[in-house]
């Protein structure tokens, strides 16, 4: 009987697993993992590193409507502009008609051999590497273009590791902020990369709300002075003025002891010379020299 | 802190209180509840030390102008009038071009009242009504306000709402009256107005853009009530309207045609005749108007004055049936025959200036013609009916510094012959004001220093042997005398006279206005740049002009039409070799006001006030940047930015261009572009490559750019720390032994930006549409290091960066008041380096440089609170080693100068500090910032049109020198922190010597008593 049961229980649970294995889904998964960040956050650790792959047609794809690309050019020193590599991120539209950019996404194009001969006379002459992005990501480059700029040297650790902090403000681009990971210690040294492609760290920033002032109700009254002014207990006298009081004690308790002394001596030389003379004893002594 | 604990009860119990120790509510508060432990009082007593030193910088009545200054000025005088029949006293009023209306003193040039108008109220000009009343037309006819004589009341003021932007006339007939009541005519905007004199009320209102009349001139026709209004429509009509100065009926209208076409340049002779030039200004048409009836002349202006080039100018003057023009490098005065008929009566040199015709006796007018001869002025006054006649000839010697005569005017009284006698008002073109009469000048106003545009600082010379300090220092015997008064004071014995003979002597002591370098640094010579293209040295001590030097390259000349000054920068501060070196000044000028106008360079000795040299006109500058490097002769390397981001090296010497090439790699700036909203950084290429370039140019190239979005974002604002500041500690130790290193970089930029709307004036856009942005940026690399919105904030935004920290000022349209907030930014990189023994014993790894290529970890603190004033100006204390605590020294909508301490706006306040945070000072929260009346620095006195405030670290840790300028200088000392490393400068010697005698006495005394005590147990 009892093994029955368990066989039932089984053949139950075998049943049950594979009606669950039988269902697929035919909806189209969004891998939201792949976006990479929530880039409104503002203190998220950085995206995963995305290795360099070849840029994908991504505005083909009919789902993408709300989805813009951009794309990152870079210099060598003083040459021109050409393009490095795209950005991919997810345009929201919010009910008031607000635009903000989420999900930013980044892929990098990998150096050509011409680029890394370039790259290598900037990490010689300790020149500067740039970069520069559109303005505006829905109708490029906008009012100018974004520039920014590190020295080359700055880069390379194994491969040539590169952070970008996007400040954005609706479609728009205000700034980047883009540099190495880490440090940069000054004097920069040489250092070829041992590996010749890019680990890109992105964040796309927004602004920070300022902190409300504080507004207080009277239930603290401001003084004059616009100092808090919680209603000071009164105090006692000798809280007060024990600084006054102390030393006032300690010269009359010392006045005391004198004048006990004096008595003391008084009567001493009372005993010897009579009362009126211990008074003026100074006076004949004077005239004695 | 030992002296205030000294000097603290003597001076509550003794000085004639006028303030009140401001500090002692934040005792109260600070004070530790009853039920705090013994073991505490001690600190909390420590603690009540502290605050008192922070935070009690009030001032004493007797102590006003012991170390303060307050000058008044009035600015350049544009307008003039005198007041000297039947009154006692003689004045002349004046409006000025900083929108100043002054009555003055004729006597001594004194400032018997003022009245400093907004700044956007330009005075248009100024009448005397009935012996009464001063009627001021101002900001472009808009406003019409009357003035008490005697002492500047306002008595009304109308609002003149015109219905489009014209000339504007003030016209006090002389006899116009309905129903006793006096008019006053007032044209602006396109509308002539009649108001009463009595109450300012508008009787009625004549508007004259509706019919597209350009007026050019209002006059009364003399002896009626018709007040003729003269003007053109189109270029080539010209109207003429009779109107009823009673009701402002119009009786006639006129038109006639010029085929020619009009100029806008009028100007009306004798009452029924304008004169005017016509579009090509080669022509001169004269119209008469006389009863109404039009007549149009015209001559070609060559037939006058023969052959000319250039711009043709009448000059406006009214001088009879005269008139004045300009053209050539001349001043032609032509007279208006009866017939209508062109005389040429006169030709002068265009650098002098003519007055106004005098009427004075029977008819006659008096006309002044001032022109320089040699390095001298002639001051002719002449007859205005028969120019041959001089009624006056005088020659006054003028210091050359003063430059050109700009404007006279005159005046007459009877001499005591009876005969006529003139006095000239006259303004020369550094901006003074003078008085001549009988050949003399009787009294000089400085008004070029109402508009300052620069200030720097130099030290004076240092003592020498040959210069003995006993000079300026009186005899011994003066110097015990002084000191006895002093006790007598101290000891409350003197008398009332001691007491003013005890005030004179503070106020005039030598100590302070000696002529060098002393050792707590407090003297020193402010160099100020004024709009006048002049320079003058003021001593620190008094505020007396050392030297002053009209910049001759800054002067108008044929390649620089209108020459301005822009700053002015230390150029050599000589050190090692101080003794025999002085220091020098660089001033930046420019040939016009755009910025594409060529530069102009000049060096100027700041000792001696002479130039020592000067370039230019040279390329244009966009920025001077001071670079920190210096020459072996000690001249600061200044890199000035043309407007293509080209830099220039100066000085232009070899070596300068060995130090900078070294260190050109590591040169960065940045411009920023406010109209298109962009900030972009530049770091050296190379040498220039365009033609004529030279080896001291460099090319720029682009780094870094930042690109506020233009529909939501316009920079409105912008600080950065002060390149000479010094920080003295870098980190902060918080509560609980934590350390917080402060991020200091002297390569911040901080950047307000509002949207579009909210960037005007207060009202122009509603709290949903306001918003206010705030960024940090690093200006090497072009970081952000923080953004921040303030919603429903917008301008006015005013900042100042010092330290770690910005603090800004602006308006939140939510809570209909002024906030100001503080933003912090520490560096977490190096917040695991928390070893505090570390840092003490100096282990620690600071000297390591810092690159801002490296990701900066930077945590930012913020908090707002509201502030009760608007702000003209803000700024902080600075002092020699930055180890005195901080002010904020904000200069008020009052034009006063208030300090608030820098621990007021602390972003760590808050409601309930801790025990320890109390303990470290830390205030609790409140939502708004105290104003304390006492922490005015300039306490009674109003620095008028108050336009910036500078501070300048004097050597003396605790003590900062602050100067505050705009139509009024102010200057004083001010010590944050109190002096807690001097003695105060009325420390009584002569107690300290009398208290050290007295003990002397007893020692000598008793020890007398004891051995004689002695000898007696001996005998015994």
């Amino acid at each position: 009987m009892e093994k029955l049961m368990l066989i039932l229980g089984l053949a139950m649970v075998f049943v049950g697993l594979g009606l669950s294995m039988a269902f697929h889904s035919d909806e189209l998964l969004v891998e939201d993992e792949e976006f990479g960040l929530e880039g409104s956050a503002t203190d998220v650790p950085y995206a995963r590193p995305s290795q360099p792959t070849p840029t994908r047609k991504r505005s083909s794809d009919p789902d993408s409507d709300s989805k813009i690309q951009f794309s990152l050019e870079h210099a060598f020193g003083e040459s021109e502009f050409s393009p490095a590599g795209t950005f991919t991120a997810r345009l929201k539209t919010w009910s008031q008609g607000a635009q903000t950019l989420t999900k930013l996404r980044f892929s990098r194009n990998s150096l050509t051999e011409a680029e890394m001969e370039q790259f290598q006379k900037l990490l010689q002459g300790d020149d500067f590497y740039r970069i520069r992005l559109p303005s505006n990501v829905l109708n490029p480059p906008g009012r100018d273009y974004i520039v920014s700029s590190v020295k080359a040297r700055c880069l390379p650790r194994d491969g040539l590791d590169e952070h970008f902090v996007i400040h954005t403000e609706g479609v728009n681009i205000l700034a980047v902020n883009y540099g190495a990971p880490g440090a940069c210690p000054y004097p920069r040294q040489l250092k070829l990369p041992s590996k010749w492609a890019f680990n890109s760290y992105t964040i796309l920033k927004n602004t920070e709300q300022a902190p409300r002032t504080p507004v207080f109700t009277e239930e603290i009254t401001v003084g004059e002075n616009g100092e808090i002014q919680v209603p000071p207990p009164e105090k006692s006298f000798w809280a007060k003025y024990w600084m006054y009081l102390i030393p006032l004690g300690l010269i009359v308790m010392n006045a005391m002891t004198q004048a006990m002394n004096m008595p003391e001596e008084q009567a001493a030389s009372q005993g010897q010379q009579g009362g009126a003379a211990a008074q003026r004893a100074p006076v004949p002594a004077v005239r004695r020299r | 802190m030992p002296t205030p604990i000294i000097s603290l009860p003597l001076s509550l119990s003794l000085r004639t209180q006028i303030r009140q120790f401001s500090a002692s509510q934040e005792i109260e508060g600070a004070r530790s509840p009853p039920q705090a432990m013994a073991a505490r009082v001690l600190s909390f007593y420590l603690l009540l030390f502290l605050s008192i030193a922070q935070l009690g910088v009030s001032l004493y009545e007797d102590q006003v102008g012991l170390m303060d200054w307050h000058q008044r000025y009035i600015g350049k005088v544009k307008h003039a009038v005198f007041h000297t029949q039947r009154s006692g006293r003689k004045r002349v009023m004046v409006s000025t071009e900083q929108n100043v209306i002054a009555s003055l003193d004729l006597r001594h040039g004194d400032i018997f009242w003022r009245r400093v108008l907004g700044a956007n109220d330009s005075v248009d000009g100024i009448e005397l009504a009935f012996g009464k009343y001063v009627i001021s037309l101002s900001s472009a006819g808009g406003t019409l306000r009357a003035w008490n004589l005697p002492d500047g009341q306002m008595v009304w003021e109308t609002s003149l709402q015109g219905s489009k932007p014209s000339k504007a006339f003030l016209l006090v007939p002389t006899n116009l009256k309905v129903d006793k009541d006096n008019l006053v005519l007032a044209f602006g905007g396109g509308c002539l107005v009649a108001v009463s004199s009595i109450d300012g009320e508008m009787l009625w209102k004549k508007d004259f853009a509706a019919e597209s009349l350009e007026v050019q001139q209002v006059v009364q026709s003399p002896g009626s009530d018709v007040i003729y209004v003269l003007g053109f429509v189109g270029s080539t009509q010209f109207d003429i309207y009779q109107i009823n100065g009673k009701n402002g009926e119009v009786i006639h209208h006129e038109t006639s045609n010029y085929a020619g076409g009009f100029s806008r340049n009028t100007l009306i002779v004798s009452d029924d005749v304008l004169v005017a030039l016509d579009v090509t200004g080669s022509i001169l048409i004269t119209v008469n108007f006389q009863g109404g009836k039009v007549r149009i002349d015209d001559k070609p202006i060559s037939d006058l004055v023969g052959y000319y080039s250039g711009q043709v100018e009448l000059l406006a003057l009214r001088l009879g049936r005269m008139f004045a023009l300009k053209a050539h490098q001349h001043i032609a005065l032509i007279s208006v025959t009866n017939e209508g008929k062109l005389e040429v009566a006169e030709k002068v040199n265009s650098a002098a200036a003519i007055s106004d015709a005098l009427p004075f006796s029977e008819g006659q007018l008096a006309v002044a013609r001032v022109h320089h001869e040699d390095n001298k002025v002639q001051l002719t006054v002449k007859l205005g009916n028969d120019w041959s006649t001089n009624l006056l000839d005088e020659t006054v010697k003028i210091d050359g510094q003063r430059g050109l005569v700009q404007k006279v005017f005159i005046n007459n009284y009877i001499r005591t012959d009876r005969s006529h006698g003139f006095r000239a008002l006259v303004v020369m073109e550094d901006h003074s004001l003078l008085l001549v009469q009988q050949g003399e000048i009787v009294w000089t106003r400085e008004d070029g220093l109402a508009s300052v545009l620069d200030v720097t600082t130099t030290e004076l010379p240092v003592e020498k042997d040959g210069v003995s300090v006993s000079k300026v220092e009186q005899n011994l015997f003066d110097w015990l005398k002084g000191h006895v008064l002093k006790l007598k004071g101290t000891l409350m014995l003197a008398t009332p006279d001691d007491m003013v003979a005890i005030q004179a002597m503070r106020l005039k002591s030598s100590e302070k206005s000696k002529m060098t370098r002393d050792h707590n640094g407090f003297r020193k010579l402010l160099i100020v740049l004024t709009q006048a293209r002049k320079l003058y040295a003021l001593h620190t001590g008094d505020g007396r002009i050392i030297w002053s030097l009209l910049i001759g390259s800054l002067r108008k000349s044929d390649a620089c039409g209108h020459p301005v000054g822009l700053r002015v920068y230390p150029w050599q501060v000589p050190h090692h070799h101080a003794m025999d070196e002085n220091p020098s000044v660089l001033v930046v000028g420019r040939c016009q006001l755009s910025q594409d106008a060529p530069g102009i360079l000049s060096f100027v000795d700041a000792y001696t006030g002479s130039e020592i040299e000067s370039s230019g006109p040279v390329h244009d500058v966009l920025q001077v940047i001071p670079l920190p490097f210096t020459d072996s002769t000690e001249q600061r390397l200044h890199l000035l930015i043309d407007t293509k981001q080209r830099g220039h090296l100066y000085p232009r010497s070899r070596e300068a261009l060995g130090i900078f090439q070294q260190k050109s790699s590591n040169i960065y700036w940045y411009s920023i572009e406010t109209g298109n909203g962009i900030i972009r950084g530049y770091a050296i290429k190379g040498s220039c490559i365009h033609e004529d370039s030279d080896d001291f140019c460099f090319e720029p190239r682009d780094l870094w750019s930042v690109v506020f979005p233009g529909e939501s974002e316009k920079i409105i604002s912008m600080a950065t720390p002060k390149l000479n500041e010094v920080v003295h500690t870098q980190a902060k130790v918080m509560v609980e032994q934590d350390l917080m290193y402060k991020y200091i970089s002297k390569n911040l930029l901080f950047v307000a930006t509002a949207s579009p709307k909210a960037s005007h004036g207060i009202g122009s856009a509603t709290p949903e549409e306001a918003s206010l942005v705030v960024y940090l940026i690093d200006t090497v690399t072009g970081r952000v290091f923080y953004r921040m919105t303030h919603q429903g904030c917008q301008a006015p935004v005013h900042a100042v960066f010092s330290e770690n920290w910005v603090i800004y000022h602006y308006f939140n349209l939510r809570a209909h008041r002024y906030e100001m907030s503080v933003i912090e930014i520490y560096d977490q990189s190096r917040a695991d380096n928390k070893d505090v023994l570390k840092l003490v014993v100096g282990k620690h790894n600071l000297t390591v440089p810092t690159s801002s290529y490296s990701r900066p970890e930077i945590v930012a603190k913020s908090q707002s609170y509201f502030f009760t004033h608007s702000v003209k100006a803000i700024t902080v204390t600075l002092t020699a080693k930055g180890i005195t605590s901080k002010q904020m020294l904000i200069g008020t909508i009052g034009d006063q100068v208030l300090a608030l301490d820098k621990r007021y706006l602390d972003p760590r306040r808050s409601l309930n500090p801790s025990q320890a945070e109390k303990e470290e000072g830390v205030i609790p929260l409140t939502d708004s910032l105290p104003v304390i009346p006492q922490s005015y620095l300039t306490h009674a006195l109003k620095v008028e049109g108050l336009r910036d405030v500078i501070t300048v670290p004097a050597k003396l840790e605790s003590t900062t020198l602050v100067f505050a300028y705009g139509v009024d200088l102010f200057f004083t000392r001010l010590a944050p922190s109190r002096t807690y490393d001097s003695l105060t400068e009325d420390f009584s010697y002569a107690l300290l010597l009398l208290t050290i005698v007295a003990l002397v006495a007893a020692i000598v005394v008793t020890w007398i008593w004891s051995e004689r005590k002695e000898l007696q147990e001996k005998w015994r």
